[in-house]
């Protein structure tokens, strides 16, 4: 298919998440939250291709976020369009400085050593007043190119842009996918020696996937926080990072869109189960995560893939 | 002078408290090479025990000098039921996947243990605070502490001894060296692998109850109290090298001097130094103190 197709593709999309967002304002809420979150399992897709795990992907989840909070605050910048990047900035920055510490850690080890990290940063705003302990903070309204919204309308909005930026972040991470150090990925992980036989630094390959991986957790830490207004060190938990594990192992991680696709079921199910068993949903998260390990390694859109391609997958 | 001395009984009573919850763990890696993220769940199931355990006995008039075996006894009843329900009605499936997929295992495990023990328990918190109060307190210089630290301590280095002694010098204990260096020659010379598998686990299991058994009459016990745990027990055995139990002492004791140091001088920073120490050593020892170098398979 022809640019021109995908283009007039996304623009309906849009359109639809437009007119949906106008008539669904709870459940815009709930899917914009489940995107923000799919940013951050779509880049712990790229880690887990390469047999990474991260523990502790919450470190630059609430980074974004406080990012986004602290430049409102620090400098009196409200600007939809200065935050996000300059979050993804600050995150990706910070990944390239800790990644070359975490590329050279390979499965627990860099599961753990991620937790820390994030841990770290928790015990680090949970004990820092100035930005309101355990509470968090406020995060200011935003505006859009200067341009204050009336707050009914900036769900829509939001929800909007983030959509156009899941569709720009699928289209770009396909077309990185599809290049040789995008595939180098799932080789580390199948033979990590027999990479560097080739000539290719399997190192290397770890760094660039975590500071994607870091810069797509920043943007979404910064949207989600733009959206709920708030933002507490909860974000840099280890289990909010479990949560992104999660929806990563629900989705399935061969495909860039997997990961967007297992946030929405995530939380459309979380919304739900909330309302009717609040005291068992864990379990009930538990006992998913079980029989996807056992029965779909690959994920939910694995069987999607299968019934389309007619053939079973053979990754695993 | 006094706060020096402050600090090192800190250390020391804290230190022995992170080993008991961290033995357990560095003992299940060591031979299955499994890192239990449901570990925090069996200490605080544990802790859930030995308040129903106490509670129950000290309500039908029992004294309270009794009631120190209930504690282990808890520890031991949570260990022998849940140890074989989680190694033989799941882990033994998976034995032979990516040490990351048993990882994300455990964390379903964690998940489920989190709320089986909601649902067991309730929500409400449980306070038996008499096996603590009744030992009284002993003085130092001009620092009072309670005598049940003493306990706890005294605990941590009988499991710490005898763990050390079964391993080095009963036969049993050469034989599960054997089973933690080559699985397979060990399965080949007719060695039972995966009894040692079942009891291995059922021992950390209870070693992790333990912590949580002794640590009850000294805390009110709440849902979610397993979740901290997890990520300091995490800390100590890293520090010191999965797997090695020398290195979840030293460890333990590592982390908690550098805790007591920080909540002495500089208390915003205590979780903080916790981890802190963690990620230094692992810069300079990536597998932790007291792991063996290993060389790479191709």
């Amino acid at each position: 298919m022809n640019r021109l197709v995908w283009i007039s593709i996304s623009v309906a999309i849009l359109l639809l998440a437009g007119i949906f967002a106008k008539f669904q304002p709870a459940w815009t809420f709930t899917l914009t939250i489940a995107l923000t979150k799919g940013f951050v399992a779509v880049g712990l897709a790229l880690l887990m291709r390469a047999g990474l795990v991260s523990f502790g992907q919450g470190l630059y989840y609430c980074l974004g976020g406080y990012t986004v909070g602290m430049l409102g605050h620090l400098f009196g910048i409200r600007d939809f369009f200065i935050l996000v990047p300059a979050a993804a900035l600050i995150t990706g920055i910070s990944a390239v400085l800790l990644g070359f510490l975490l590329a050279k850690y390979r499965d627990i080890f860099f599961a753990m050593l991620s937790l820390a990290l994030s841990m770290i940063l928790y015990g680090l705003l949970v004990k820092t007043p100035e930005l309101g302990g355990t509470d968090g903070f406020n995060v200011a309204s935003v505006t859009f190119f200067g341009v204050s919204i009336d707050p009914a309308l900036k769900g829509l909005i939001v929800f909007v842009i983030t959509c156009a930026l899941v569709i720009l972040a699928v289209a770009g991470l396909s077309k990185y996918l599809a290049t040789p150090l995008g595939k180098l990925g799932t080789a580390v992980k199948d033979n990590e020696i027999r990479v560097e036989y080739l000539g290719a630094s399997a190192q290397h390959v770890i760094h660039v996937n975590y500071v994607l991986a870091a810069i797509l957790a920043g943007l979404g830490g910064a949207l989600s926080s733009l959206i709920v207004g708030h933002v507490d060190p909860e974000m840099a938990f280890w289990t909010t990072s479990g949560e992104f594990v999660f929806i990563a192992v629900l989705g399935g991680v061969m495909s860039p869109i997997a990961p967007f696709s297992g946030a929405i079921i995530y939380e459309v199910i979380r919304t739900i189960a909330f309302q009717y068993a609040p005291n068992t949903w864990q379990l009930v998260l538990g006992a998913t995560m079980l029989l996807l390990i056992v029965f779909i390694p690959n994920g939910l859109w694995d069987l999607v893939t299968k019934r389309i391609r007619g053939q079973k997958g053979a990754l695993t | 002078m006094s706060e020096l001395t402050a600090i090192g009984i800190d250390s020391i009573i804290y230190a022995a408290r992170l080993f008991l919850i961290a033995v357990g763990l560095t003992l299940i890696y060591g031979v299955m090479k499994i890192l239990n993220l449901a570990h925090g769940s069996l200490y605080a199931i544990g802790a859930y025990m030995a308040a129903t355990f106490v509670g129950f006995w000290l309500q039908n008039g029992h004294s309270v000098a009794t009631s120190y075996l209930l504690l282990v006894g808890a520890a031991a009843v949570t260990g022998v039921i849940l140890g074989p329900i989680i190694e033989r009605g799941l882990l033994k499936f998976l034995y032979g996947k990516e040490p990351v997929v048993l990882l994300l295992v455990t964390y379903a495990v964690f998940l489920i243990l989190e709320d089986v023990a909601k649902l067991i328990w309730g929500v409400d918190s449980y306070v038996i605070s008499e096996p603590y109060g009744y030992l009284g307190n002993f003085s130092f210089g001009e620092l009072v502490y309670p005598n049940y630290s003493w306990l706890v301590i005294g605990a941590a280095i009988i499991a710490g001894i005898v763990l050390t002694f079964i391993l080095s010098s009963t036969k049993k204990g050469k034989l599960l060296r054997a089973v933690i260096h080559d699985q397979e020659v060990s399965k080949a010379v007719g060695i039972n692998v995966d009894r040692y598998f079942l009891i291995t686990f059922i021992a950390g299991a209870a070693l992790a109850a333990l912590g949580g058994a002794l640590v009850a009459p000294t805390i009110s016990v709440v849902p979610g109290m397993g979740v901290d745990v997890i990520v300091l027990a995490f800390a100590v055995v890293v520090i010191g090298g999965l797997g090695s139990v020398p290195g979840a002492a030293l460890g333990a004791l590592m982390v908690g001097v550098v805790r007591s140091l920080a909540i002495h001088y500089l208390p915003q920073v205590e979780l903080f130094s916790i981890y802190a120490v963690m990620a230094f050593v692992l810069i300079f020892k990536p597998k932790g103190l007291f792991a063996s170098e290993e060389g790479r398979k191709i």
